[in-house]
């Protein structure tokens, strides 16, 4: 973890309430994708977690939904704004225990990880396939920069209007060789990947309202078959065997 | 060159501030922040007999200049904590450690107490009664000053350490309390724990924290703490550990302007991992903006002339 000033460079609307920003700083201490930081924001006592979506040497990059007023306050937050950030936090993704056909499943605000472990992935030469879920093609975002990645990439919605109609499990059941499954989502989206029978393992990014976002206060811990774990500290990311629903 | 530093029944600290429990968890955390040994002292999670997993979650919400918990003193239980936090606090904190102990019976605060007995880093015990008495209908020891002070008794009987009895703000009148305890032979007190509150989400109508109430902490309550610190000086003879939303020097020093001789600081670490770090090294210039060259002169300077 570490303390310290990020200055936003840009924010950029994607969907109704979804945003791109970037923010510029020691990004030294994030070393894996899945990932978490956590920010200050004026006025508002408690820091915001959020996944980081890629990073280089000198820049983070964030997905944000407004979700509430702590959110729509930072994605209106004008280029130069300074923001106090803790980095690096949480365990992240592991891609290397993956195997040869890794399945990255994202849903909704939960594809934001899974851009930077596909990423980082590829570099790696691994070929993981790529399934993200939306409700429907107005809330669906990314997809651009999803398909420079030139990964095998399937998208469904709840409603059809964009790729498969219905889940990204759908998508899942459709690549019946993937036997690894990296994934980020709502609760729902997790427990159903999670129930997958073609699935021998996989990694689970599980969210939680915190308090310090460093493991100091007991906030988040949820329970887990090896004991209570706290998803900021030993989490975000849960393997499949651990998991209790 | 101001000298920041105090005495709390006996035991010497560098300087009045300390991590309020339930912040700082054992202190492992933090250490990978700053240095610990810059502290005061440190107060450790609440620690009861039996591991306790905690409250269901979510636990946290916010709240206007603060924030609510509900975490349930989820906590590894003593004798993990001695076989496997001791050790460790030893290798990153060299100063006094607080040991804040919680208990469900007279009995298991007794003895939680006297398995601290041998450890000579813990230099006080910090008795945490705003835990409910299974054996009066889970009603707080901390309400009630008889049950207060039988606490307060029991573990007196049980250590040869300094306690601090930590008292509940969801009381009538707390300097009844503290009276009780300071009766019963306490050799010190710390105040508030936290606030009991609840917040209600729109969207689904129903409390945001699974325990449906949750501890209010942080900025909001700090002239609640305050004034509660101020009546209790009033109250008792014995030193004070002043706590509740504490969140810089300033707040520290208005703090023992109240009455407190050491100043405990919660939510701020949460929110800002070097919280007490930045209050310790504001602190000398808060003092001699106050004129004051002993920190320890700031105790209770508000209730003369």
């Amino acid at each position: 973890m570490k303390q310290s000033l990020f200055t936003l460079e840009h924010a950029r609307q994607l969907t109704e309430d979804t945003y791109e920003l970037v923010l510029s700083g020691d990004t030294s201490a994030v070393t894996a994708p899945g990932q978490f930081v956590n920010i200050r924001l004026p006025g508002r006592f408690l820091r915001r977690p959020i996944s980081i979506c890629n990073w280089t040497d000198e820049a983070l990059m964030l997905l944000v939904k407004v979700v509430g007023d702590g959110t729509r306050e930072l994605v209106r937050c004008v280029p130069g704004t300074e923001l106090d950030v803790l980095s690096g936090l949480g365990n992240g993704f592991d891609p290397t225990a993956a195997g040869p056909h890794p399945v990255l499943a994202g849903g909704g605000i939960g594809i934001a990880p899974i851009y930077g472990l596909a990423r980082r992935m590829l570099d790696a030469g691994q070929a993981p396939t790529v399934a993200l879920g939306f409700r429907s093609a107005k809330d669906a975002f990314y997809l651009e920069e999803f398909a420079a990645l030139g990964c095998r990439l399937l998208i469904a919605t709840e409603d059809g209007s964009m790729g498969a109609k219905g889940f990204v499990t759908d998508c899942i059941r459709n690549v019946p060789e993937c036997d690894y499954v990296l994934c980020c989502g709502p609760l729902p989206m997790l427990k159903a990947v999670h129930g997958l029978p073609q699935l021998r393992d996989g990694q689970f990014s599980f969210e939680a309202r915190m308090g310090c976002g460093f493991g100091a206060c007991m906030g988040c811990t949820i329970p887990t078959r090896d004991g209570y774990k706290r998803v900021c500290k030993d989490g975000p990311i849960l393997y499949k065997e651990e998991i209790v629903w | 060159m101001v000298n920041l530093a105090v005495e709390l029944a006996g035991v010497q600290l560098k300087n009045p501030i300390i991590p309020a429990s339930g912040t700082f968890g054992y202190g492992r955390e933090y250490a990978e922040v700053y240095d610990l040994n810059i502290l005061g002292s440190f107060s450790w999670k609440g620690t009861t007999a039996q591991p306790r997993l905690g409250n269901p979650q979510p636990r946290i919400a916010e709240a206007p200049s603060g924030m609510l918990n509900a975490v349930g003193l989820q906590n590894p239980g003593i004798d993990a904590v001695i076989a496997e936090e001791v050790p460790n606090i030893a290798k990153i904190f060299q100063g006094p450690v607080i040991a804040n102990i919680g208990g469900f019976s007279i009995d298991e605060y007794a003895e939680n107490c006297r398995k601290l007995e041998d450890i000579d880093q813990v230099a006080i015990l910090e008795v945490n009664i705003s835990c409910p008495n299974v054996h009066a209908g889970g009603k707080n020891f901390g309400c009630d000053p008889k049950a207060a002070a039988e606490v307060t008794r029991a573990v007196k009987a049980a250590t040869k350490k300094p306690v601090f009895m930590k008292l509940t703000p969801n009381v009538t009148d707390i300097a009844e309390i503290a009276r009780a305890c300071a009766d019963a032979g306490a050799d010190g007190l710390c105040l508030i724990n936290t606030l009991l509150g609840m917040r209600i989400d729109l969207n689904t109508r129903r409390p945001v924290i699974a325990n449906r109430t949750g501890g209010v902490s942080g900025p909001a309550v700090f002239p609640v703490a305050l004034r509660m610190v101020w009546d209790v000086y009033e109250a008792v003879q014995i030193p004070i550990i002043g706590c509740g939303g504490v969140s810089s020097a300033e707040d520290a020093a208005e703090m023992m302007l109240a009455g407190a001789a050491a100043v405990e600081v919660g939510a701020a670490n949460l929110a800002d991992p070097r919280a007490c770090k930045t209050i310790i090294e504001q602190l000398p210039a808060v003092c001699r903006r106050l004129g004051v060259d002993n920190i320890s002169e700031l105790t209770g300077g508000a209730h003369h002339g």
